[in-house]
């Protein structure tokens, strides 16, 4: 069990009885080393896949667009270590070129959901009224229809580009992000601080800047970092159906499509992809719930 | 209540109304489907006619507002594809993917939630250690990978089952098992999380000093509060479900509403994506507003919130 934070002293004796839980008092010592451990292997696979796709050229063999027609899907081998695709391509190099095109896609989407939803959210909570209705309905239409869905209509509407896809996919994805920090408005509204901070004649821009948006960070972080394997999975799926990152262009998702038709004979081709996206969102998920423990131990477990 | 009701039903109302607003909108960015009805031959006064005839030379605002009345007579169109109505083009591939959203959820229920409540009662035992694992792999990946990893495994290898089609239970146990272990693992770390939170309260607590045995502890007391939250998340993981089953449905060949949006979409065949997405708004909101209606018949708080 992780230890409760108190961030102010408490003005009331708390009614729960300090008694020790003697027969787990062992076990939560070990579920803690093991949580640790999970951070820690969580992060460095985080550090190491962005590391690779920051320096993409320093990893990557060969060129990720190299066709070569005499050596099509060559197995794994010392020359190309992850085999080769149907047009001879090096598929270490697609991966390593892919991770870089799906994580900044990934990164970029969530950073424009979670910021853009995260001020209509605290905007919605703090001010209420008009705005709060308003905000509340388009996060209704947003959750009324299925992310994917969503993301495959849109993206027929304003065409194919990765920036395109970046927003697309933060517009199937921001009501979250609003929903929470709205509820977190709500309560932090009525604080003490508050209070003071517009008795002293602050703005409302400002107390929403200034002591809202402070206060709503951790679980704007938690909510991020578990929203990043959500994105990447979306992101994957959109482009394996052909409606995200266009071919030749690599990317987790398109370079599962690729593969597919290969299954029976040249199973490298889709596995090796595949494989990295889980290793990331696996990754996204536990450092997301190492987090969540941390800062934000009330949000709600399982999303 | 009636007044929760009442609100409830009103605002579900206003959003699928703006879901068929922004969907109209989008749709109509799409393309023009003259291009695609008539052969590319057909001179600019051809498409001029037929835009006429269609009504998609009027404004915008006309046109959806007769879409709106359309609407009120169950008339959505008329798909360019098949020539025939949208709205039967869209339910007869409904079935299929009912079929396959509902027996992965209930896959999804009859895993989850025991697995969840094992693991909760023996906290850090075996079981605990297995279904930790068990969710931190079905949350991991999209279910296409599943999709692909399962043909290739049972499919190709084994050869126990066929790599695609519909009509056959054995064409069902793939795609509902890729399909259903994302949500299973959610629920089942739902039911962990909300077990565990329920039996450390006060109420089981006095329970336990009572004498009450552990076997009713669990089942008669901690069980029934425990579920609360669980119902709907599951009844939300639907609507997760019909996102998901669109790849599935395109890996294995599956006729559903999913793999028809793909094809009208690439196809521009936009009564029938118009069709589609009214019918999953409709039903989607519809769920979630019973939801919210039983949550609030048992939890009174919800009510006067």
């Amino acid at each position: 069990m992780p230890d409760v934070i108190h961030d102010e002293a408490p003005l009331v004796v708390t009614r729960r009885p300090a008694e020790p839980r003697l027969p787990t008092a062992t076990g939560a010592g070990r579920g803690r080393r093991l949580m640790l451990a999970q951070l820690w292997v969580a992060s460095f696979i985080a550090i190491l896949l962005v590391a690779v796709s920051l320096l993409p050229q320093v990893f990557a063999p060969y060129d990720p667009a190299e066709i070569s027609l005499s050596d099509t899907l060559q197995p794994p081998s010392a020359a190309h270590l992850l085999g080769t695709d149907q047009l001879g391509r090096d598929v270490l190099s697609r991966v390593i070129h892919g991770t870089r095109i799906s994580l900044f896609v990934a990164f970029c989407a969530v950073l424009l959901a979670g910021v853009g939803g995260g001020l209509f959210g605290i905007a919605a909570g703090y001010l209420g009224g008009v705005v709060d209705s308003v905000v509340m309905r388009l996060a209704d239409i947003q959750l009324a229809l299925p992310a994917v869905i969503l993301a495959m209509i849109l993206v027929g509407a304003i065409g194919f580009s990765i920036f395109n896809l970046i927003v697309v996919l933060s517009l199937a994805n921001w009501a979250r992000f609003a929903r929470v920090t709205r509820s977190e408005a709500l309560t932090l509204r009525q604080r003490d601080f508050v209070l003071l901070a517009r008795l002293a004649g602050a703005s409302r821009l400002r107390i929403m800047l200034r002591h809202i948006v402070p206060n709503v960070i951790n679980t704007f972080i938690v909510l991020a970092t578990l929203d990043v394997g959500i994105i990447i999975i979306l992101e994957a799926t959109l482009s394996f159906l052909g409606l995200g990152v266009q071919p030749p262009t690599p990317s987790w998702g398109s370079l599962i499509a690729d593969g597919r038709g290969y299954l029976e004979t040249a199973w490298w081709i889709c596995a090796f992809p595949g494989l990295v996206l889980m290793v990331a969102v696996l990754s996204a998920n536990l450092l997301g719930d190492a987090l969540r423990d941390r800062l934000s131990p009330t949000l709600p477990r399982a999303w | 209540m009636l007044n929760y009701l009442l609100r409830r039903l009103g605002q579900s109302a206003v959003t699928v109304l703006l879901v068929t607003l922004i969907i109209f909108v989008i749709i109509r960015l799409i393309g023009d489907p003259t291009h695609l009805m008539l052969p590319p031959e057909a001179t600019e006064a051809d498409r001029q006619l037929l835009r006429v005839q269609m009504g998609l030379d009027r404004p915008i605002v006309v046109q959806y507002g007769m879409y709106l009345l359309d609407l009120l007579r169950a008339d959505l169109g008329v798909s360019y594809r098949f020539s025939r109505a949208a709205l039967g083009v869209v339910i007869e591939a409904l079935g299929p993917t009912l079929i396959l959203t509902t027996s992965a959820l209930l896959l999804a229920v009859v895993i989850g939630i025991p697995l969840g409540v094992l693991s909760a009662v023996r906290r850090d035992g075996p079981v605990d250690q297995f279904a930790k694992i068990f969710a931190v792999m079905g949350q991991a990946a999209p279910p296409f990978l599943f999709s692909l990893l399962y043909i290739k495994l049972f499919s190709i290898h084994l050869g126990w089952f066929p790599t695609g089609g519909y009509g056959r239970v054995s064409n069902l146990i793939l795609p509902m098992l890729a399909l259903g272990w994302y949500s299973a693992a959610g629920i089942m770390r739902l039911t962990r999380s909300s077990m565990i939170e329920v039996l450390d309260s006060e109420y089981i607590k006095l329970a336990r000093i009572k004498g009450v045995p552990q076997r009713a502890i669990v089942y008669r007391h901690a069980l029934r509060n425990a579920l609360l939250p669980v119902i709907t998340f599951t009844a939300l993981q639907f609507g997760i479900l019909m996102g998901g089953a669109v790849s599935v449905e395109f890996v294995f060949a599956w006729p559903g509403v999913g793999r028809l949006m793909l094809d009208s979409i690439s196809n521009l065949d936009y009564t029938v994506v118009q069709a589609a997405v009214t019918i999953g708004a409709l039903l989607f909101t519809t769920i979630n507003l019973i939801v919210d209606v039983i949550y609030a018949m048992i939890d009174p708080r919800i009510r006067y919130a």
